[in-house]
């Protein structure tokens, strides 16, 4: 049965694919296009010819290089910053006993169901007290750590033989350096699932950096190309080619991680 | 209770020491393993959510604390027809898409459950909306349904049909957006009810086979009642998020025409950030997550109780 249809199933999957995929292949070739070819009804499908005036707006008439080079330094601290605090905290719920530790992982998980459009009114006014607001630090730390990140790490560490480790105290280690010089080189795929879904997350936000940030040199690519639309209405083949670059950096995490990301997706991270 | 018993016991024999001050190392290394990023989650959530309570009784304009109003934000947002507007917005699309994304979810989901060469590739295809940023999926869709120079509108025309207003249409606004919410989202749920399915026993589905159950029969009795939990997960998921409705918006109608596409989450942005009556934004928020919660309870109520039932 399954060898005699597999092409009936193509018929089927190829159309659906295609309308999930097919707007942004179109949104490249778009980006190619002159203004004339978008701003006419209805617009070309295909551009005449490779013209790359939206993608010089972009990149020498606006602030977008900096944009980009300012999410390239939030998205890799909040990367580098969870990679480290999470796998810290879920070996620590794991595996060890403290007084509170169960009590504090239902309340960590219990956190992803507060919305935060209930806690961004006095996150930013506590950045506003301490003067941080209009700064990039104020992206990072909200986003040093998540529930998230805490929850993955926990369950991985949990399905995780312990013999390794064993071995390694008997041997006289510290819980540190078994933790460092052990564990951590064994939760390499863990590690990389952890690292590919927070950096999509990080580099997607928008309604955090949209609060936070209100000088166009510390914009994030997201807040910054949303403003670029607002002031370049008509200039469709920019816009289109900031969406372009927008998306290019997920796009390859997304692709060069994609069974690490589907992993952390399905919670199904295994050693 | 036996915890403190124990303690106080090791406290008065003195042999038992030892495994007193071991137990406090353990706490010790257990908490610094586990501290900072628990402090940063919980900081950031525990004092926002007391002080957004807080600040939902008063007048506060975002710059100066404000007076307490007691409840008068809350008894102001019963009056308010922006509020009841956003609420409805919200509600079309949680009804809307909440069905839908698990319905094409699963369904999909058992299309791609074979041994067809390139499965992984229509997997891809299904996320990439799903790991694209709202703002290019709002900024690629705003365009593509734009009423005046839309491919949408191109599309209608070339097929003899009228113009459509779209995006800048008060009845159609919303719909579309709950469309392009679909679009970027309903990749989760197959990637979820995927590894759910693969996780059915083999031996399940052959006997299915040998007894001649169709496909129909199959699907409905055995996968239909297998990825049950998924189901909860996802419609629980999808609530939280359809609720959350905020980016798409900023990027493609910015809660017009008319207000036809404030959502709650929106409007709580608007009024603390727009119009700087953080106080009044934050009782919307507080009823909001009120709702959430009751929603949710309700909803694993009744999967529970239908769970009984079989």
């Amino acid at each position: 049965m399954r060898r005699r249809l597999p092409s009936g199933w193509h018929l089927v999957l190829v159309p659906m694919s295609a309308v999930t995929v097919l707007p942004f292949v179109w949104m490249v070739l778009s980006s190619f296009m002159t203004q004339g070819e978008l701003n006419r009804f209805p617009p070309s499908v295909w551009p005449e010819a490779l013209d790359l005036g939206g993608y010089r707006t972009v990149l020498q008439g606006s602030d977008f290089p900096r944009w980009f080079l300012n999410s390239v330094l939030v998205s890799g601290a909040i990367v580098i910053a969870q990679l480290a605090l999470c796998s810290m905290a879920g070996y620590a719920f794991a595996r060890m006993r403290f007084i509170g530790s169960r009590i504090t992982l239902v309340l960590v998980i219990a956190t992803a169901l507060i919305p935060f459009q209930l806690t961004v009114i006095p996150t930013f006014l506590i950045f506003n007290k301490v003067g941080l607001t209009d700064t990039l630090g104020a992206l990072i730390v909200p986003q040093l750590s998540s529930a998230v990140g805490i929850y993955l790490m926990t369950a991985f560490f949990q399905s995780f033989p312990k013999e390794l480790e064993e071995a390694a105290r008997i041997d006289g280690c510290s819980r540190f350096a078994v933790f460092f010089r052990v564990v951590l080189p064994v939760a390499k795929p863990a590690l990389a699932a952890l690292a590919v879904i927070t950096f999509i997350t990080a580099w997607n936000d928008l309604f955090w950096p949209l609060v936070a940030i209100s000088s166009e040199a510390n914009y994030t690519v997201q807040v910054g190309l949303t403003t670029f639309q607002g002031q370049h209405k008509a200039d469709w083949p920019a816009v289109m080619a900031g969406t372009v670059l927008t998306t290019l950096p997920v796009l390859g995490v997304f692709l060069f991680g994609q069974r690490r990301f589907v992993q952390a997706l399905t919670g199904a991270v295994k050693g | 209770m036996s915890n403190v018993q124990a303690l106080s016991r090791a406290e008065t024999a003195a042999p038992k020491r030892r495994p007193d001050r071991r137990k406090l190392a353990d706490n010790v290394t257990g908490w610094s393993f586990a501290g900072p990023a628990t402090v940063i989650i919980l900081g950031f959530s525990l004092i926002p959510m007391a002080w957004a309570l807080m600040l939902s009784f008063t007048d506060s304009d975002l710059m100066t604390p404000g007076r307490n109003v007691g409840l008068d934000n809350y008894r102001a947002l019963f009056q308010d027809p922006v509020f009841y507007q956003a609420l409805r917005n919200t509600g079309l699309l949680v009804v809307l898409y909440i069905p839908a994304s698990l319905i094409a979810g699963l369904l999909v989901a058992v299309l791609l459950n074979r041994k067809v060469r390139g499965i992984g590739f229509y997997r891809a295809c299904f996320l990439v909306p799903y790991i694209a940023s709202a703002t290019s999926a709002g900024l690629l869709m705003g365009y593509i349904f734009d009423r005046d120079f839309g491919l949408m509108n191109g599309l209608f025309v070339k097929l003899g049909l009228p113009v459509q207003g779209l995006l800048s249409s008060p009845s159609q606004a919303m719909f579309v957006l709950t469309l392009i919410f679909f679009w970027t989202r309903f990749g989760f749920s197959v990637v979820i009810y995927l590894a759910a399915i693969q996780e059915i026993s083999k031996e399940v589905l052959e006997a299915a086979a040998i007894d001649g159950a169709s496909r129909w029969a199959t699907f409905w009795h055995i996968i239909v009642p297998s990825v049950r939990s998924m189901t909860i997960f996802l419609g629980v998921w999808g609530l939280i998020d359809a609720l959350q409705f905020f980016d798409l918006i900023v990027t493609t109608t910015k809660g017009g025409p008319a207000n036809s596409t404030v959502t709650i989450v929106y409007y709580v942005w608007q009024l603390a950030f727009s119009f700087f009556t953080a106080g009044y934004g934050a009782a919307v928020a507080y009823v909001l997550f009120a709702g959430t919660l009751l929603l949710i309870i309700a909803g694993l109520l009744v999967a529970r109780r239908r769970g009984a039932m079989r």
